[in-house]
């Protein structure tokens, strides 16, 4: 044997990898245990969220478990069948064994599944009557947002119409419900007003390329696609000021590419949208 | 196809400088040119992600010394944005297709395949030779788009249209888009012409009584790769050639109509962006397996050997490697939960990829078991396929967080991913590869490598990839996107620069680490120990043949397989292994009943 394994090489080589593998068990722990206080998700505001958040934290577990499980195996296995000079046993089929594992985590699976198909499919049921419909625009680098005027419409958009400073939303003027929509830059100058425990559906369209209109505190993520309407709802449930991110690559100021929404009661978003339209 | 190469054998006629070497059809030759191209590669790739790990741990910092080396993406010392950009895309370009997939099936299946199923060479050892050549023409367009106006494709490895479609889109969707997109066709020729060869010599050329079933499961790996690279990188070329009409032709398959860059109208209509995406993760899923089925493989090789222990059910892993290729064709939607994809196609590719946890499991706890009761030997080949398999697990326990459509809203485009598939793809099939350099180095160029060398180079890796890969899970739980070029303007991102200064840090150790192979693999080269035949003591068929092999490997007479691939300790035998070629032994009376090569084809 060209190796320069001796019997105390092998000793080493498995003490130290089985400590090593013993010490990420440790180090996983600890460190996901600190990081709930500093690195973890931000704080939840949506009632979406909170399903969400739990379903996550199941699956934590769930593979916390496995993770530890297997790495905990594989630590006693190389510590306690090192080379001492025995002979390894001829065993290599046990079709009891293998399928025990392939059962329980088809059972796990299937579990997930269900549970995650029922969130998901609740996530993109058809948003409630009482929602409210507001539109966002993606563009580099920035979000615009419109509401639809006291008609209750959007009006129709047209991008032989757009100018960036007259008609952002390159809005078709001979659309009489055109006329009162309500425009906002929520980069810059305004910002995304949203009633608490008030469900609201995003409608998001892309002027340019794609783009993402992510929300961490809602746990919403949906991609602004040029060409189409996206569409996702959710009920904000903290008053306060939240960040929009853009979260598809759209080009080199990706990374400023970001928006501003305020959730309020209703009286104060009321109050806000009688003065913004006078 | 083995008697003309037979002939040519007895003939014995030397092939010159030029044939032996450059253009050769030898598929040892070609197989190390594949590894040592791949491996320049590597440099480059890891360099890019330094520059990335520079900007996300320092940003806005200045580094006037890089300045002067990089005038144009780092003016006075600092990244510009496009550049950045372009780090990012270049380094997932090449580490994926220039550097995994060329290293695993062009450089490890052009050398093992005949080898380990006792041929003289590949079926079409011309096409194996064009498939090499078209690889440096790829690098080379590849390369030169550094030095084009607005610099590399800065669209991401993944060149979403529109952004990549429109050259006013940005920088890096100029001239450089163009040369990625015709650089990336050439690759995937290479591709195909490797995976026509793999399959048909696989299927054709086995010694005799090498029946299927017999198979190491490294070609097994390898062969069922090939399948998937021959039916997913046909759907990439296609969508790669689209998206080239889209630029220079004036079609408009991914862009649709009523889109302004600014003020400017685009003059498109009629295409989809979302086409562009089910194209592109229809080859981009199953190249993720591209990229590990070959290392299952070659683990399950590397851990029997080590462990002097059948690997554990055998026909469950054969099985589990064709179970997941077939589902790996089923699970493209998962990259598109929150894409605009209609809702019901997530339910539905959620459950497949889901389904895709069972074989996997299936796989490492059979590993496991492999090790249990076994007599480990911990060469450094051992400790990398063991270092794997903590990788593998890792990584691909955080896929089935990724795989719920509700969660993964959450997670989708954020560091958490980044994490995800740099454990369960990357490292781990970069481990594999490394384990796989260890142990057959001493049968692709007849001598050694250095042993503590290696172990150096295992602990600082494997402590190196975990303290650089894991920390981004909680960048990710944050919520921090991918491809930024700084988080600092977040507010949900603040308190995390420590983390990223850190990650930063172990991610230069680990890439300096990476010297350390070099300098082993290239000073083993020149000054290694001579190699016996069969050092490691293996079963399989390549440890019949010379260390290295002589062209067209096999003396007068091809081996003869007696036996599955795995008799590693047989009971009432002295030695701890019995080679696939070895003549039967003579009965000694006892019942030799339940040995592994029981009901497969003799």
């Amino acid at each position: 044997m060209p190796t320069n394994d001796t019997t105390s090489g092998t000793r080493r080589s498995a003490a130290l990898l089985g400590i090593a593998l013993a010490l990420l068990i440790v180090a996983a722990v600890v460190t996901t245990l600190a990081a709930r206080s500093r690195w973890w998700l931000p704080p939840l505001a949506s009632a979406q969220g909170r399903s969400i958040d739990q379903l996550f934290i199941a699956t934590f577990g769930i593979i916390s478990v496995a993770f530890v499980l297997v790495h905990g195996l594989l630590a006693l296995f190389v510590w306690l069948y090192r080379d001492r000079g025995q002979r390894a046993s001829y065993w290599h089929e046990n079709r009891a064994l293998e399928l025990t594992y392939t059962i329980i985590p088809a059972i796990v699976m299937t579990g997930l599944t269900l549970s995650a198909a029922g969130l998901w499919s609740r996530i993109h049921s058809a948003p409630p009557p009482q929602a409210l419909v507001v539109e966002v625009r993606g563009e580099q680098f920035g979000w615009k947002a419109r509401y639809p005027g006291p008609d209750g419409k959007f009006g129709r958009i047209d991008p032989r119409h757009y100018s960036a400073r007259e008609n952002p939303w390159a809005l078709d003027p001979a659309d009489p419900a055109a006329q009162d929509d309500l425009v906002l830059d929520i980069s810059t100058t305004g910002e995304l007003h949203l009633v608490v425990d008030r469900p609201v559906e995003v409608r998001i369209r892309a002027k340019d390329v794609l783009h993402s209109f992510f929300i961490p505190a809602f746990r919403v993520k949906q991609d602004a696609v040029p060409g189409m309407v996206t569409s996702i709802w959710f009920t904000p449930t903290q008053t306060g000021p939240y960040e929009i991110a853009c979260a598809e690559l759209c080009g080199p100021l990706h990374y400023i590419m970001r928006g501003k929404v305020v959730v309020q009661t209703q009286e104060e978003y009321d109050a806000w949208l009688a003065q913004t339209r006078s | 196809m083995a008697h003309v190469a037979h002939a040519e054998a007895q003939a014995g006629h030397e092939l010159s400088f030029w044939r032996k070497y450059i253009f050769s059809q030898d598929h040892k030759v070609i197989g190390i040119q594949y590894a040592l191209t791949s491996m320049f590669m590597a440099v480059l790739g890891g360099l890019l992600a330094m520059f990335i790990r520079l900007q996300l741990g320092w940003p806005g910092q200045s580094w006037p010394l890089l300045g002067r080396l990089f005038p144009s993406g780092m003016p006075d010392g600092q990244m510009n944005q496009a550049f950045y950009l372009a780090s990012v895309t270049m380094h997932g370009t090449i580490m994926i297709f220039f550097v995994l997939t060329t290293l695993l099936t062009g450089g490890f299946g052009n050398f093992l395949i005949p080898l380990m199923i006792g041929a003289r060479d590949m079926a079409f050892p011309f096409l194996n030779m064009l498939s090499y050549w078209l690889y440096p023409p790829a690098i080379i367009i590849l390369l030169a788009s550094f030095f084009v106006s607005g610099g590399a494709a800065g669209g991401g490895w993944t060149a979403y249209p529109p952004l990549s479609a429109l050259p006013g889109a940005a920088p890096g969707s100029g001239l450089g888009q163009t040369l990625w997109l015709i650089s990336l066709a050439l690759l995937i020729l290479a591709f195909l012409f490797g995976s026509l060869n793999y399959i048909t010599t696989i299927l054709q050329l086995r010694a005799r009584g090498l029946s299927m079933m017999r198979l190491p499961l490294t070609i097994w790996g390898l062969f069922v790769t090939a399948i998937l690279s021959l039916l997913a990188f046909p759907v990439l070329l296609a969508a790669a050639i689209m998206l080239l009409f889209d630029r220079i032709g004036g079609t408009s398959f991914f862009v649709p109509a009523g889109l302004l860059i600014g003020s400017v109208p685009v003059d498109h209509r009629g295409g989809n962006p979302l086409l562009w995406q089910h194209l592109f993760w229809f080859l981009g899923h199953p190249e993720v397996y591209v990229l590990i089925l070959p290392p299952m493989g070659m683990i399950s090789d590397i851990l029997a050997n080590n462990a002097r222990k059948p690997i554990f059910g055998y026909r469950f892993m054969v099985g589990s490697i064709v179970a997941i290729a077939f589902l790996s064709f089923l699970v493209w939607g998962h990259h598109m939960y929150t894409s605009g994809m209609a809702p019901v196609l997530g339910t539905a590719f959620m459950t497949t990829t889901l389904v895709i946890a069972v074989p996997s499991a299936i796989k490492t706890f059979n590993w496991l078991a492999t090790l249990w009761r076994a007599k480990i030997r911990f060469t450094s080949a051992m400790l990398f396929a063991l270092g794997f398999l903590s990788l593998f697990v890792t990584g691909g326990l955080t896929g089935i967080v990724l795989a719920q459509p509700p969660v993964d809203i959450y997670f989708q485009d954020t560091f958490f991913v980044v994490a995800h598939f740099h454990f369960v793809m990357a490292s781990a099939a970069i481990f594999a590869s490394f384990a796989g350099t260890y142990y057959w180095f001493p049968k692709m160029f007849g001598r050694m490598m250095n042993e503590r060398l290696g172990k150096w180079h295992f602990w600082l890796t494997f402590v190196g990839i975990y303290a650089t890969f894991f920390p981004m899970h909680y960048a990710g739980f944050m919520g921090m996107m991918r491809r930024i070029y700084s988080p600092q303007i977040y507010a949900h991102l603040q308190g995390l620069q420590p983390l990223n200064v850190f990650v930063s840090i172990a991610a230069f150790v680990l890439f300096a680490a990476q010297f350390i192979f070099l300098y082993n693999f290239f000073r083993s080269l020149f000054r290694g120990p001579q190699a016996e035949r069969n050092p490691w003591r293996a079963t399989t068929l390549e440890w019949e043949a010379p260390s290295p092999p002589p062209h067209l490997n096999w003396g007068e007479t091809l081996p003869t397989v007696q036996r599955w691939a795995y008799d590693y300790s047989p009971p009432d035998m002295a030695e701890d292994f019995q080679p696939q070629a070895a003549p039967a032994a003579v009965p000694t009376g006892r019942s030799r009943e339940g040995r592994g090569d029981g009901g497969h084809a003799r």
